[in-house]
């Protein structure tokens, strides 16, 4: 620790190009670090009723403070807001359980937690059971809404993901080219488009009549375009497996079922978790097109916010508060995969 | 129904029958034909790149011949899931590279197939582990994972491994042929108290002296075709054919 620091205070004047780049960062912090602290912390204002109390030379973290509730459930009704602590708790109460059981438990119950949320939030947050009222989908919004767009499309894209790859790796010819085809499409073409046709042409396909709820299509569109980028990075673990494994599954006697699933699979995903974490953290960010289609995220809330008559012109503290948030999600996400990265070649 | 057509070879456990196997167009095995009674140890030898590899993995299958027959216990095998499924798990190999699963225990290794494959229960898979870990002198490393141990160890854990399916004969695939020196010792003596024991072998293997010590019959190969098959006295001391004769001066 100590002699990390004083390599590093060495390494600020090692050469003539180290005190040059020094003293430009040095300039630099010496022009931005002041404007910023001002506005920032200084000139802010963090109680006020309305946009009057602000002052132009300073944040006005007020907005933030008074809408915060909305930037978190979105326009959910304030009387129904406890279930949704109680969706999301549910499942993060069983994951953090966890982390006091041994290596060996840990991942069947992550596993368990990552399975029990999809259903605890159609129990608690949508309703319509022990004595809930439904909650209609087009209600939902803020961060929860980006969580829950993120989480299931993320989770169920993982699945996908791994019969994609499987099923671009096998035998038979037909299972092949269509899986190829599949990943290739949905790679090479942009997610806003793949938003339209699920909010906008879906109801052609569609016989009259049939309903499929817009959040529920807006999920299963992610979920398989995540799912055919899934499979590339699940494909490359695939490869890295030496073909050892697969003799030795072979030899043994186990089918291609067993064999992938006790054998294969472990070894390849573990390879590929710097990966899966890295595309999490791209389309957790991705969220924020759900814009597009009138869907109200987190960014969304906060854009609709800044033209609330109370709170006109505060456009930026919005859009640094929602990069702040996205910000320390996935600064903590990519924290958590590298730990797993140098616990993995511990082994 | 086998008795009726060859009475002779009934103890025959293993046969092959006329094998040939093309990689692209090179033709790696030419018409090759081996039988192995029960309880007979083969040593099968010869260059590299001779073929030796592909004869053994064609017997399990993990090489599949483009002509010519497997026959084990008088059935002939067939590319089927169900077939291969009923000779693996009555026929187990031991690689080169130990292939063991890297992710799991050392007690886990040896629990998975019989668990999946034979629907052993977990107990009594665990318990036969155990015994078979024993046998090669390893039991007290069970919880460790693959990477912590030698890979002598890692080797005998391998043949453990293969012993938990209770197999017919077992494969052998050059088992020595990346272990250090003072390494290989302790990897023949369990292989030759397996072979006092009964267990039926094919063994690839440069170990001349665990050939003479073992084997039953030992047959040279050069250039994907079978040159010699001898008993050891005689392939040793009196070798047929030149290329043998060759091949015995650089190894001994
Ligand atoms: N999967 C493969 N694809 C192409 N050629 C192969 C393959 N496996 C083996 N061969 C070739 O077949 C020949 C015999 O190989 P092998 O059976 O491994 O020999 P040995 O085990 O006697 O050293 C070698 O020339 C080798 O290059
Ligand atoms: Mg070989």
């Amino acid at each position: 620790m100590n002699g990390k620091f004083m390599s590093f205070i060495r390494g600020l004047y090692a050469s003539p190009f180290s005190i040059a780049m020094t003293l430009f960062w040095a300039y630099l912090a010496f022009l931005t670090i002041p404007t910023v602290v001002n506005w920032a912390v200084i000139n802010a204002v963090f109680v006020a009723e309305d946009g009057d109390g602000c002052s132009r030379s300073g944040a006005c973290w007020a907005f933030i403070i008074a809408r915060f509730d909305d930037f978190v459930f979105g326009r959910y009704p304030e009387a129904e807001r406890w279930r949704i602590i109680v969706a999301f708790g549910l499942p993060l109460i069983l994951a953090l359980s966890s982390l006091i059981m041994s290596q060996k438990q840990r991942g069947k119950i992550l596993f368990g937690s990552i399975l029990l949320f999809p259903i605890s939030v159609l129990l608690f947050m949508y309703g319509g059971v022990l004595g809930m009222e439904v909650v209609e989908t087009r209600l939902w919004g803020g961060f929860a809404l980006t969580l829950v767009i993120a989480i299931s499309s993320i989770a169920s894209a993982l699945p996908i993901g791994i019969l994609l790859a499987l099923g671009r790796r096998s035998h038979m010819p037909v299972i092949a080219l269509v899986s190829t085809t599949f990943i290739e499409v949905a790679r090479s073409v942009p997610m806003i488009t793949v938003l339209f046709v699920a909010s906008i042409m879906f109801p052609f396909f569609v016989p009259e009549g049939v309903e499929v709820d817009k959040l529920l299509r807006t999920i299963i569109a992610v979920s398989l375009f995540a799912g055919a980028y899934m499979a590339e990075v699940i494909r490359g673990g695939l490869q890295a497996v030496d073909t050892g494994q697969y003799e030795a599954s072979a030899a043994m006697g186990h089918g291609y079922w067993q064999s992938m699933r006790f054998i294969i699979l472990p070894q390849a995903l573990r390879i590929s978790i710097p990966a899966i974490v890295n595309l999490f953290i791209g389309f957790f960010k991705d969220t924020t097109l759900v814009l597009v289609i009138g869907l109200f995220d987190l960014l969304n809330m906060v854009l609709s916010a800044t033209s609330d008559p109370k709170w006109l012109g505060f456009e930026v503290e919005g859009y640094v508060f929602a990069a702040a948030v996205y910000f320390i999600f996935c600064f903590g996400m990519g924290h958590y995969s590298r730990h797993l990265e140098a616990k993995q070649k511990q082994r | 129904m086998q008795s009726q057509e060859a009475p002779k070879t009934n103890d025959i456990l293993l046969e092959a029958r006329n094998l040939n196997k093309f990689y692209g167009t090179f033709h790696a095995l030419k018409d090759v034909s081996m039988e192995l009674k029960k309880g007979d140890i083969k040593v099968i030898c010869g260059p590299s790149g001779s073929g030796k590899s592909t004869l053994i993995r064609c017997m399990n299958f993990l090489e599949i011949p483009e002509q010519g027959d497997v026959i084990f216990k008088g059935q002939k095998v067939e590319d089927s899931t169900k077939s291969l499924r009923a000779l693996r798990s009555q026929m187990c190999m031991v690689f080169q590279s130990f292939n063991l699963y890297p992710h799991l225990t050392i007690l886990e290794n040896c629990t998975l197939a019989p668990i999946w494959v034979n629907k052993t229960p977990r107990k009594e898979a665990e318990e036969q582990a155990m015994h078979h870990l024993e046998r090669v002198k390893i039991a007290n490393q069970a919880s460790k994972y693959p990477n912590q141990l030698s890979g002598g160890q890692q080797q005998r854990v391998a043949i453990a491994r293969g012993l938990t399916m209770n197999p017919e004969v077992i494969l052998f695939d050059e088992p020595t042929s990346a272990l250090d020196p003072e390494m290989i010792k302790e990897v023949l003596d369990v292989m030759i108290s397996l072979g006092n024991s009964g267990q039926s072998m094919v063994c690839v293997t440069h170990e001349m002296g665990f050939a003479r010590e073992v084997a039953d019959s030992v047959t040279f190969m050069a250039e994907g075709q079978i040159i010699e098959t001898g008993n050891p006295d005689e392939f040793f001391t009196n070798p047929q054919t030149d290329r043998a004769k060759d091949f015995l001066s650089h190894v001994l």
